[in-house]
């Protein structure tokens, strides 16, 4: 097995791992990080695809590898907004995550301390 | 054989440790384990000879993103869990565990089963490198071949900046994300904030630099210059600086600015959007690069230090 077939299935492992996290883990930080996690398991899944598009004058596909690249920077600036809007949350309600009566009835920031 | 030894060493050291980050009980060993990951996840990328990627994922999927997430485990480390949020019943678990069972076995069919001989782009973008007058085809494509991808990926990252500044209370509007200017320093952090930045410094430029020919370019460089940033203002040797500032706002939206400029200078001059002329190709597209690169390192750490906490100054 090559090493971009083994880099391959890292990368399918790592997908699977990433969504399992993504929806048993309860606190949404820790969402946040599983999703990262699925998200770079995709991009390895790229990064076999650029390998085996190797030419003369090229070791890896540049096509794929720049779009792993853009991929990359705007993951981060999603999961700088998360993180954002996360503590924003934690800090008018000192709890993580959506209480279930901010769904049924309209209440003032922070009543619930 | 030594090789491939190593390979499902690290392959088997990167997935640990991102289970240990899905599933590790506490939220802080979580995300120093998944910065570890993201270290180590740029060495499985140069094994597959992708060093332009490497190189990002090691600085901003790693290095950045650590920062934030430590930074974000910290500020949340008071907040409880809510009530609402019950841990899954096992059968629940198990069914869940199954259904990612099967992705993963789905993916890793596909990936065994690749057509062969794959499709690649990589002939053509080889073939027209000699047009953009760059020697580097990641670059080439990044912002000559798909400049149009890359200039509105610089319009999300101004976006998301947006997107956290308009979190920020009424009364801190205008105000600056970090603590103020340490009145005295002392310890290994302030030590290492005054002697790695004139060294890393360096390096950021020069990987920009070299970024047309070799490994490198706006996003990895940028991203080293950020990350010095942050280290001053994490010690606290210089003020973080108020959103309000003009400065600032212009520092944020000069990449896409400068780049959209250059697109519409194509489409008025004849040459195409987003398109460089030929035999100056090469000058247009550093130009570019310099106000990405000052973008980027303004932006990623504006990104990390969050909202602004403090009111302006009248």
């Amino acid at each position: 097995m090559s090493a971009a077939t083994l880099a391959g299935l890292t990368g399918a492992l790592l997908a699977g791992l990433g969504l399992y996290g993504l929806i048993i883990q309860p606190d949404p930080l820790r969402r946040i990080l599983a999703f990262n996690v699925l998200g770079s398991g995709v991009f390895l899944l790229f990064g076999i695809i650029a390998r085996r598009g190797a030419v003369a004058g090229a070791l890896a596909d540049p096509v794929p590898q720049a779009l792993v690249i853009t991929g990359i920077v705007v993951a981060f600036a999603a999961t700088a907004l998360a993180v954002a809007l996360l503590v924003r949350l934690s800090g008018e309600t000192s709890r993580l995550g959506l209480p279930a009566e901010l769904s049924g009835q309209t209440r003032g920031d922070g009543a619930d301390d | 054989m030594i090789v491939q030894t190593l390979d499902i060493g690290l392959a088997a050291l990167v997935l640990t440790l991102a289970g240990w980050t899905v599933l590790a009980h506490a939220t802080f060993p979580a995300v120093v384990s998944y910065v570890a990951y993201g270290l180590l996840l740029s060495l499985i990328w140069v094994r597959l000879f992708a060093v332009d990627v490497a190189l990002t994922e090691a600085a901003i999927g790693g290095g950045v993103t650590g920062v934030l997430l430590i930074g974000a485990a910290s500020k949340l480390r008071k907040a409880a869990l809510s009530t609402t949020e019950r841990e899954l019943t096992p059968p629940l678990r198990w069914a869940i565990a199954a259904l990612c069972v099967l992705a993963t076995l789905v993916l890793a069919t596909i990936v065994l089963s690749l057509p062969d001989p794959p499709p690649t782009l990589a002939p053509e973008a080889v073939q027209n490198i000699a047009a953009t007058g760059l020697g580097n085809p990641v670059t080439a494509v990044l912002i000559a071949y798909r400049a149009f991808d890359t200039m509105l990926e610089k319009c999300v990252l101004v976006l998301a900046v947006v997107g956290v500044w308009s979190l920020a209370s009424d009364r801190y509007w205008g105000g600056a994300p970090g603590a103020p200017r340490a009145v005295t320093w002392d310890g290994a952090l302030t030590f290492f904030a005054q002697l790695l930045p004139p060294l890393g410094i360096l390096i950021g430029i020069r990987i920009f630099w070299i970024g047309a020919d070799e490994p490198g370019g706006a996003f990895q460089g940028g991203a080293i210059l950020a990350a010095m940033w942050m280290i001053i203002m994490m010690a606290r040797l210089a003020d973080a600086p108020a959103i309000g500032e003009r400065w600032m706002r212009i520092a944020l939206a000069a990449g896409p600015i400068v780049f959209l400029g250059v697109g519409i200078l194509g489409f008025v001059a004849g040459w195409g959007f987003l398109a460089y002329p030929a035999g100056f190709a090469k000058p247009l597209i550093i130009f570019v690069e310099i106000f990405m690169t000052l973008s980027i390192a303004a932006t990623l750490p504006m990104l990390v230090a969050g909202p602004p906490i403090r009111a302006p100054r009248p």
